[in-house]
């Protein structure tokens, strides 16, 4: 057993259903307890769909326990069948009912549905939602595709997409753009949008441009084994993968069309003087593997960040995030425990977050700005607008995305031009508030304090003591960095043994970490 | 007191055939009252015992609480623990120290059984029973299950509320309890009404924490706020406390006859009544009568969730001038819904259970001008051009008594005034 209140990923069942609600005319039967209904909700709210899951549940209840639970299966499975004449049904069990031990696939085969039924094996207390989600779109290309003659003109796959994807959609329209100006027609793009008779068709495709590992790896195998199909390795997030990728996909395609990058604004975004200040900011980077290896290139090569790590909860993909920290320089933190990510940032004290849905709420806990790069996300990064991550827009997209929460250089300056200013430091409070929220004290002088134990002797060894005048100095560091400042110094005058910080303190640390 | 009570009706709904359906159900399971409780009961913790499923429903259903520390986890089963069950009780035992340690403040342990730990028999009672020797006296351990194969939604509130009764101690003293959680603001607006009537002492189940907890036996009477608590009612029972029957106090009129039933049994006079509760009466059906002006004349639609749909569609029809089509509640209990059904008008199809896709079929017939469903089926009846009132919000917002009556007639209305205001007219 594990403690756990927050999970990255969710149980298997809910990857096949980002699978089935992804595609068209596929049914999902699962053979599930009352009440896992909820996942419903994770794509009619958070993703916005119009629709409701092509999924139907057994939604057994205790009562049935005793008797048939088998029969409700198939019951469920031919009023499935009846009511929306699915072109195909996957089948499979929720976490309960891989405990009674029914076997969804095998009583669905005895009942002779005029339609492919394919059966799911997601093993719920070993694995999680990317595996289901990989694993049931593995299993629908193994069961559907067939062998075909390819195109005559040179056509690709589009793999991976799902529902409830961080930015499928726009990545999806980025790519199929991108491949066009190439004069590369798109085949199928699987799941997103895919019909079973789709998946069928498959294997008329030259190559399969795979944009997302997690959901879309095993596929791309199968179909590269069987279907003598080749399959993309660079994920196009950032200019430079993208410009990777366009290179991998010419070789695989033979194209030599010329491209229009006249929309790829993010280089000379990032070459503008006022980027000058993103030069070296540490940022920790978290999420999962696909993004996080993208994020950490992007950060290092085409922001002029320091990574200052790199981490991801999904354990299929430790070893090349492993591999990638370590050419960085950094730890590679593999773990689904939110609490030692939290733990990690802490001791790192970066200068910004790249992360999930739960990196963001550390960041906001530990004053730390953040943007959201990978899922979990939560409804906000389902948006209306076109915000793609991969190809030219989405790399200036990722600009905006990673910018607007650090202060700009301009801004930065004009702080620390004002920071003694009466209205325009913390204590006046936000301005964009209207009123100065936390007032000033009245008088202008120092607020008041709590009296503070002067006497030099060391209560707790390892505790420092500010002095007056070090502390008012820093109070006049902007209200941003104060933080880290405090904490450098403290660890700073810690290391050398010393009880109090004077002024020279302060500045001697200030030295000492200046890079 | 004649005039408090409402007029009996010429039909009401009680003895109408009910529509009792099997098939899939689109509710949620009893774990999701987790989310309130934890609010309600300041010194629980709520340990679900279940699979990855359950942590991965309470964070959906939890939304942006998760992150603010709350007093609720799941310990996820792994795989070696369902090949022996000792090792799952040794697990057990280890996560609760370890939890216990990190967090002293936890007074209640509530261990919650989930559809895996109830379908490989983890026997969590004789767990509870073990960790609260263990540690006595701080800690006090109960179990209750709020799996989906036993408990729909609210349900779960009713499972621990029932766990709590045997081992509330005995009393012989006349003492109203008032049961169901309630939010803080609407709990002192009941105490301090029931105060003016000079009704007392009055105690709350839950309490806010344990040492408010109150004593049960047989000169306990008791009325309930919320009308999913039979197993918490026969609970009651058992310990010999007396149930006060009386519609529940939704809207003015439900109020007044709560309050009213419960004055009755405690022999306060018309004219201190009247003085109590003619001011907010008034206050109250002004509030309603402003804010449900567009509900007039409108139909409503209620898919099963929380069993509050039937004193829902009391309100709405008598106090608001809607009309019901039909009425679905997960679970009917006479003796907890007959009182708002007495006053419910004939007319509605009620039902108990589901089938969604026949009741989705049911829907579209009717086209009522108001739907009120869960989250799954919200958003695409929308889509289909049909308005809905997601049903998860009255559970959550306080809507209770004479203050909030007003405020409970908007929920209902906001979505149709928006529907109005983006110019996409409803029916």
């Amino acid at each position: 057993m594990k403690l756990t209140v927050w999970t990255y990923e969710g149980p298997p069942h809910v990857g096949a259903m980002r699978v089935a609600t992804g595609m068209k005319g596929l049914h999902y039967v699962l053979h599930a307890p009352q009440g896992d209904t909820y996942a419903d909700l994770l794509f009619t709210m958070i993703e916005r769909r119009d629709h409701r899951p092509p999924v139907t549940y057994t939604t057994f209840q205790a009562r049935d326990l005793g008797s048939d639970t088998a029969g409700l299966f198939k019951q469920a499975c031919q009023d499935a069948y009846d009511r929306f004449k699915p072109e195909a049904i996957i089948v499979g069990a929720s976490c309960t009912a891989e405990l009674i031990q029914d076997d969804p696939g095998g009583l669905a085969e005895t009942m002779g549905l005029p339609v492919p039924v394919i059966p799911l094996e997601l093993p719920s207390y070993q694995r999680k939602e990317n595996f289901g989600a990989d694993e049931t779109f593995f299993q629908i290309v193994r069961h559907l595709a067939a062998p075909m003659a390819k195109t005559a003109r040179v056509s690709c796959n589009i793999i991976g997409p799902t529902a409830l994807g961080f930015r499928h959609r726009d990545d999806v329209a980025e790519i199929t753009n991108l491949l066009f100006e190439l004069g590369i027609e798109v085949n199928v793009v699987a799941p997103m949008g895919a019909t079973p008779s789709d998946i069928g068709r498959m294997a008329q495709a030259h190559f399969n441009v795979l944009l997302y590992p997690e959901t879309g790896e095993q596929a791309a195998r199968y179909c590269e084994r069987t279907f003598d199909q080749p399959y993309t390795k660079t994920i196009p997030i950032g200019s430079g993968a993208t410009k990777d990728f366009i290179a991998e996909v010419r070789a695989l395609s033979g194209s030599d069309a010329p491209l229009d990058d006249t929309r790829a604004r993010q280089r000379w975004w990032a070459a503008s003087v006022d980027s000058t200040y993103l030069t070296g900011k540490r940022v920790f980077i978290f999420g999962d593997g696909t993004h996080v290896q993208a994020a950490a290139r992007v950060a290092r090569d085409e922001m002029g960040f320091e990574v200052a790590g790199i981490g991801c909860y999904n354990r299929e993909f430790a070893r090349p995030v492993r591999a990638l920290a370590k050419e960085f320089g950094v730890e590679a933190l593999i773990t689904d425990d939110y609490l030692e990510v939290e733990k990690v940032i802490e001791a790192l004290q970066p200068e910004m977050i790249l992360g999930t849905q739960m990196e963001r709420h550390i960041g906001k806990r530990l004053g730390i700005p953040c943007a959201v790069i990978s899922a979990p996300v939560h409804v906000q990064d389902f948006p209306a607008r076109y915000s793609p991550q991969m190809g030219f827009e989405g790399a200036n997209v990722l600009f905006d995305t990673w910018v607007h929460p650090l202060v700009m250089g301009l801004e930065e300056h004009l702080l620390h031009m004002f920071r003694e200013d009466f209205e325009f430091n913390d204590a006046a409070g936000p301005s964009h508030h209207g009123g100065h929220a936390p007032a000033a004290s009245v008088d202008g002088g120092p607020a008041p304090q709590t009296p503070r134990d002067i006497s030099g002797l060391q209560k707790n060894p390892g505790e420092v003591i500010w002095l007056d005048t070090a502390e008012r100095e820093l109070k006049k560091i902007p209200f941003f960095v104060r933080g880290k400042a405090r904490r450098n110094t403290e660890s700073f005058a810690a290391e050398r043994g010393l009880n109090e910080i004077s002024l020279d303190t302060l500045y001697e640390a200030k030295a000492h970490f200046a890079r | 007191m004649n005039d408090q009570s409402p007029p009996p009706p010429s039909l009401g709904c009680r003895d109408q055939p009910v529509l009792k359906q099997r098939g899939q159900r689109e509710v949620f399971c009893g774990l999701t009252g987790i989310i309130w409780l934890h609010r309600k009961i300041q010194d629980a913790f709520f340990l679900v015992v279940g699979s990855r499923t359950c942590a991965h429903l309470l964070q959906s259903a939890a939304g942006v609480m998760i992150f603010a520390e709350p007093r609720f986890g799941t310990a996820i089963l792994e795989e070696s623990d369902l090949a022996g069950l000792n090792d799952a009780h040794a697990e057990l035992d280890r996560e609760v120290e370890r939890l216990l340690a990190r967090r002293p403040d936890i007074r209640q342990l509530f261990l919650v059984g989930s559809c895996p730990s109830e379908v490989i028999k983890l026997d969590l009672s004789r767990a509870a029973e073990r960790l609260t020797q263990q540690f006595a006296p701080k800690v006090r351990v109960l179990e209750y299950s709020g799996s989906g194969i036993e408990t729909t939604f609210t349900q779960g509130e009713d499972a621990c509320l029932a766990s709590m009764v045997p081992v509330l101690p005995e009393t012989d003293a006349r003492e109203l309890l008032v049961v169901g959680a309630l939010p803080d603001v609407v709990e002192d607006q009941m105490l301090s009404l029931l105060d003016d009537l000079g009704i007392g002492p009055v105690r709350v189940l839950p309490a806010r924490n344990i040492d408010a907890e109150m004593g049960v036996g047989a000169n306990t009477v008791y009325a309930l706020t919320q009308p999913f608590l039979s197993d918490t009612h026969a609970a009651l029972t058992r310990r010999g406390a007396r149930h006060i029957p009386a519609p529940f106090p939704l809207g003015e009129e439900g109020t007044t006859a709560w309050l009213a039933a419960v004055a009755a049994e405690f022999g306060v006079d018309a004219e201190t009544f009247a003085h109590v509760t003619d001011a907010p009466r008034r206050r109250a059906q002004q509030a309603v009568s402003q804010a449900a002006d567009v509900l007039h004349d409108k139909t409503i639609f209620f898919f099963p969730d929380s069993q509050l749909e039937i004193p829902l569609a009391r309100f709405l029809t008598r106090e608001c001038g809607m009309t019901a089509l039909e009425v679905g509640s997960p679970y009917i209990h006479d003796a907890l819904h007959g009182p708002d059904l007495d006053l419910l008008p004939a007319g509605p199809q009620i039902s108990e259970g589901q089938d969604v896709d026949l009741q989705l079929d049911r829907c579209r017939a009717a086209q009522p001008d108001l739907t009120v469903c869960g989250l799954g089926l919200a958003n695409p009846l929308e889509a289909e051009g049909l308005s809905t009132k997601w049903a998860i919000e009255l559970v959550f917002t306080p809507v209770h008594f004479y203050e909030q009556a007003g405020d409970l007639a908007a929920l209902f209305a906001r979505p149709l005034r928006r529907k109005t205001k983006l110019g996409i007219a409803a029916a």
